[in-house]
């Protein structure tokens, strides 16, 4: 492999945790090849690379989730074997998972410090302890909320505070953060990297993945790149742009998000007339709140806003899972008014949801049969599947969305997250919709993939097909939409046309507030593609 | 297009080798089938006798029949333990039936025909079903905790309408005009009983049903990912509903065929036989969370627990030491179960992880050229 990478002398101390030629296996898989990393004390090493290109495979090896096939763990220059996290954590080495792995049954102070309670007089739980630790965790991250809280009561940005406490509170050496602000609103992101910064001033290596590139690079001191499983190129943040992790990602240039799109758009196929929904997780707060919105055919718009803007709430409500509060929602003209899901489906109306795992896709079934799961009665005769009609649907759609599988009958969790997303695009797909409504399409999709979701729908749009979807990345909004709608509160606060407007616009919309950092890196990277 | 070929090409991760899991998963049932049916025949010299199979295999009708149902609930994620308690109810209602209606007020007894009285148990038994469903999708009762409930008022029901006491001699006479009833269980064509080509039947119709049939494939989903199957289309609350249904009818065919062979129904008949079918369908490799399972696999769960405890008791084991074996067997296949999926699991990751690998970004048809 082309590592430009030379491990440096075991003499530098700043060294706080090397890997030394990692190589993981998973059957006859390399997902990590022999890889040298390094972590340095006081400082931010962000991992740069697409899904799969063994980044959250070597944080699963340092934090002794998985054990390396080859190659060694070093901590102060010794070598360890690191057994279990358990093992890890009493090592110093702590880890954010990108999966949230909290009890929501507890409530934050016992989440807080599951598995390592504080104890009084030897046997009973320390509560008096734990709670004011707590409470001293939860004002240092900025965030309000009483200990006892349940942590399924939270907001899903919130419980990722938690998780960032629960790392905080194991007073570790090394801190591993997969995908941290995943669910966090743009000031909670600075809460966080706040706390990052005063973490590595106290001395604390912190490693840092994201799909968020600017953000990461924001924060980075170091930035590594992986791909297939090899570390391919290292450098000081500062040395380096956007630009230059994206090609060493993908070996190619990027921001060939934007697809062709249509100018002129056809009759109105979706019809939002002062729309409010319910928050489901707090029924008398309202999560949409007055909306009226209008989707063309052929139109593929997008809603842009931060977490809690009321954009999932919007699309679920629309794809019958929640009843509206008030308002209408027409479909070609025809009420929706409170149709079941599958009579939505039927007319011609499909979300691909936002969460693959727990709304997209039966794992239990094979790739076919994920990808005719909605549109199984337009092969049946009589009562009967007509195998034939049910297999060319499958193939034609395999081809089409150009899923990258073994076969139609392989089990659909042996795709990548890319693959796993276009089946459940597939799948809406085959039901023919007239409106189809896509909740963060590419989440946490790679770059080359992401490109691929977008063009697929930008080809059905063009088609004829109205597309509305969420996303909470400004490029993606203005690179792969028609219009851009910005929610904030459940309230529609501005539109723009992405030929015209700007990051900053879209983003001052939202409520968020723009880095500088953000805006260099956006200039550097607009400059080098226009 | 070149999608599925280009995977296709990798030879490491062919679809033959998928294949051969999911055969081993099944074969394990299999396997201990044929060793089961070795060991005894080496044991006893009247284990291997066509009568003695025979026997046999309608012992294991019976269970296979209340599995059939079962597998239907547990693919669905659910559970049903009501079925030995709607055995008996509906073995006690063909009972009433059977002995004659007393209508006081006209002063006359009324026989219906075998037909009706069959008809009747079905209706009974599928009710029991129906009653489970409202209960776990209108009123959102956990599955274990409805058919519990059910499992008592069942049974309750059907002591409150025997008064407590079997009702005997279920022939029928000729001028009642309602004889037959006693053919459903003891009966034979052409020299094997009836019970046995029951299951056969039931068993091609749930086959059909599972895989040729759209409510068959949403049986499935809704049990592998409610959430996903709904916001797909699946009419999910109608697919729970009849799943009960199906394990009620099969519950009624079970207790009509025993208290057909009998000619007797006794209202504690079919006591722990939810306990039994659960096994059959665990055993066949059915996963209790939902999703996964299929008739083959729940009748070879059904032949290995009949050929276990009938051949216990044909070479001479000891009650206790049968109850014994036969929860360690349960237990024993669950555990290898478990080995496989995990198995299974890990070569699903390594196939995503490569999947990944291959992913080639540059392709001129999809990624389309930036227009600004």
């Amino acid at each position: 492999m082309t590592t430009l990478v030379e491990p440096e002398a075991a003499v530098n101390t700043d060294v706080v945790m090397r890997a030394v030629g990692i190589t993981k296996n998973y059957g006859p898989t390399r997902a990590l090849k022999g890889v040298d990393f390094e972590i340095r004390r006081g400082t931010v090493t962000v991992l740069f690379g697409e899904n799969g290109a063994g980044k959250s495979t070597l944080m699963k090896i340092l934090s002794g989730v998985e054990t390396p096939s080859a190659g060694v763990l070093e901590l102060d220059g010794q070598p360890v074997e690191l057994r279990s996290t358990v093992d890890a954590v009493e090592r110093g080495i702590a880890i954010i998972h990108q999966e949230l792995s909290l009890a929501p049954n507890l409530n934050i102070r016992d989440n807080i410090f599951m598995g390592r309670e504080a104890r009084a007089r030897g046997i009973f739980v320390d509560y008096k302890l734990e709670s004011s630790r707590t409470a001293d965790l939860l004002r240092h991250l900025e965030e309000d909320l009483d200990p006892k809280t349940l942590v399924g009561d939270l907001r899903v940005g919130q419980q990722q505070v938690v998780e960032i406490a629960r790392a905080l509170a194991g007073d570790a050496r090394v801190l591993i953060m997969d995908e941290p602000t995943s669910a966090l609103s743009g000031s909670e992101v600075e809460v966080l990297f706040r706390v990052v910064r005063e973490l590595t001033a106290a001395g604390v290596a912190i490693v840092y993945i994201s799909h968020h590139l600017e953000e990461a690079l924001e924060i980075a001191d170091q930035a590594v790149v992986f791909r297939d499983g090899a570390l391919v190129a290292k450098a000081a943040a500062s040395d380096i742009d956007l630009a230059w992790i994206i090609s060493n990602m993908v070996g190619r240039n990027a921001d060939d998000l934007a697809p062709d799109l249509l100018d002129e758009f056809g009759d109105v196929a979706l019809r939002l007339t002062d729309v409010k929904v319910a928050d489901p997780s707090n029924p008398a707060r309202l999560a949409v709140d007055g909306l009226s919105l209008e989707v063309r055919r052929g139109e593929m718009v997008c809603l842009y806003g931060l977490m809690g803007a009321g954009r999932t709430e919007l699309l679920e409500a629309l794809a019958g899972r929640t009843a509206l509060l008030a308002g209408t929602a027409e479909l070609e003209g025809a009420p929706l008014g409170n149709r079941s899901i599958a009579e939505r489906v039927e007319l011609g109306l499909t979300l691909v949801p936002e969460d693959r795992q727990r709304d997209g896709l039966v794992q239990t079934m094979s790739v076919g049969e994920n990808l005719t799961l909605a549109s199984l009665l337009s092969y049946a005769k009589n009562i009967f599947l007509s195998r034939t009609q049910e297999r060319a649907a499958i193939e034609r759609e395999i081809g089409d969305v150009r899923v990258k599988t073994a076969s139609a009958s392989a089990s659909i969790t042996s795709l990548s997250g890319g693959n796993q997303q276009k089946v459940v695009i597939g799948k809406a797909l085959l039901t023919d919709p007239r409106v189809l409504l896509l909740d963060e399409p590419t989440r946490g999709i790679d770059v080359g993939a992401k490109a691929e979701i977008f063009a697929l729908m930008a080809r059905e749009s063009r088609k004829g097909l109205a597309v509305l979807y969420a996303t909470s990345e400004v490029g993606e909004a203005l690179s792969a939409s028609t219009r851009i709608v910005v929610l904030s509160k459940g309230r529609i606060v501005a539109q723009f046309d992405p030929r015209t407007t700007t990051r900053e616009e879209v983003m001052v919309a939202s409520g968020e507030t723009v880095d500088e950092a953000v805006d260099a890196a956006v200039d550097a990277r607009n400059g080098d593609a226009r | 297009m070149s999608a599925t070929n280009s995977s296709a090409k990798t030879p490491r991760f062919n679809r033959s080798n998928i294949d051969i899991g999911s055969i081993l998963l099944e074969g394990r049932a299999f396997i201990a089938l044929i060793v089961l049916i070795i060991i005894f025949a080496l044991l006893s010299d009247s284990f291997l006798t066509a009568g003695n199979l025979i026997t046999m295999t309608k012992h294991v009708a019976m269970n296979a029949i209340l599995a059939i149902g079962m597998l239907f609930v547990i693919l669905k994620g659910g559970i049903d333990l009501s079925i030995g308690s709607t055995v008996g109810l509906s073995g006690v209602v063909a009972g009433v039936l059977l002995q004659g209606l007393q209508l006081d007020s006209l002063n006359v007894v009324l026989y219906p025909a075998v037909w009706v009285v069959v008809l009747c148990s079905l209706l009974v038994g599928t009710l029991v079903g129906f009653i489970n469903g409202v209960l776990v999708t209108r009123f959102n009762v956990a599955p274990f905790i409805a058919t519990l409930g059910m499992l008592y008022v069942a049974r309750g029901a059907a002591l409150l309408i025997s008064n407590g006491s079997t009702y005997p001699r279920l022939a029928g006479t000729p001028e009642n005009g309602n004889t037959g009833f006693g053919l459903i269980g003891g009966g034979r064509l052409l020299g094997i009983p009836m019970a046995i080509w029951i299951m056969v039947v039931f068993a091609v119709i749930a086959l059909i049903v599972l895989r040729a049939t759209p409510f068959g494939r949403w049986v499935y989903a809704t049990g592998g990912n409610e959430r996903a199957a709904e916001l797909a289309g699946v009419p999910v609350r109608k697919v729970k509903l009849r799943v009960y249904m199906i394990s009620g009818f099969c519950a009624a065919v079970a207790g009509l065929i025993i208290s057909s062979e009998l000619t007797a129904a006794a209202p504690q008949t079919g006591e722990s036989f939810e306990l039994n079918a659960i096994a059959a369908v665990v055993i066949g490799g059915a996963a209790l969370t939902g999703g996964r399972g299929n008739i083959r696999g729940v009748l070879l769960g059904a032949f290995v627990i009949g050929f276990l405890s009938d051949g216990l008791v044909i070479v001479g084991v000891s009650t206790f030491w049968q109850i014994t074996i036969k929860g360690a067997v349960i237990v024993l296949a669950v555990v290898l179960d478990q080995a496989q999926q995990r198995f299974k699991r890990s070569k699903n990751a390594a196939l995503a992880a490569a999947s990944k690998g291959q992913q080639t970004p540059q392709n001129s048809e999809t990624t389309a050229v930036p227009t600004k």
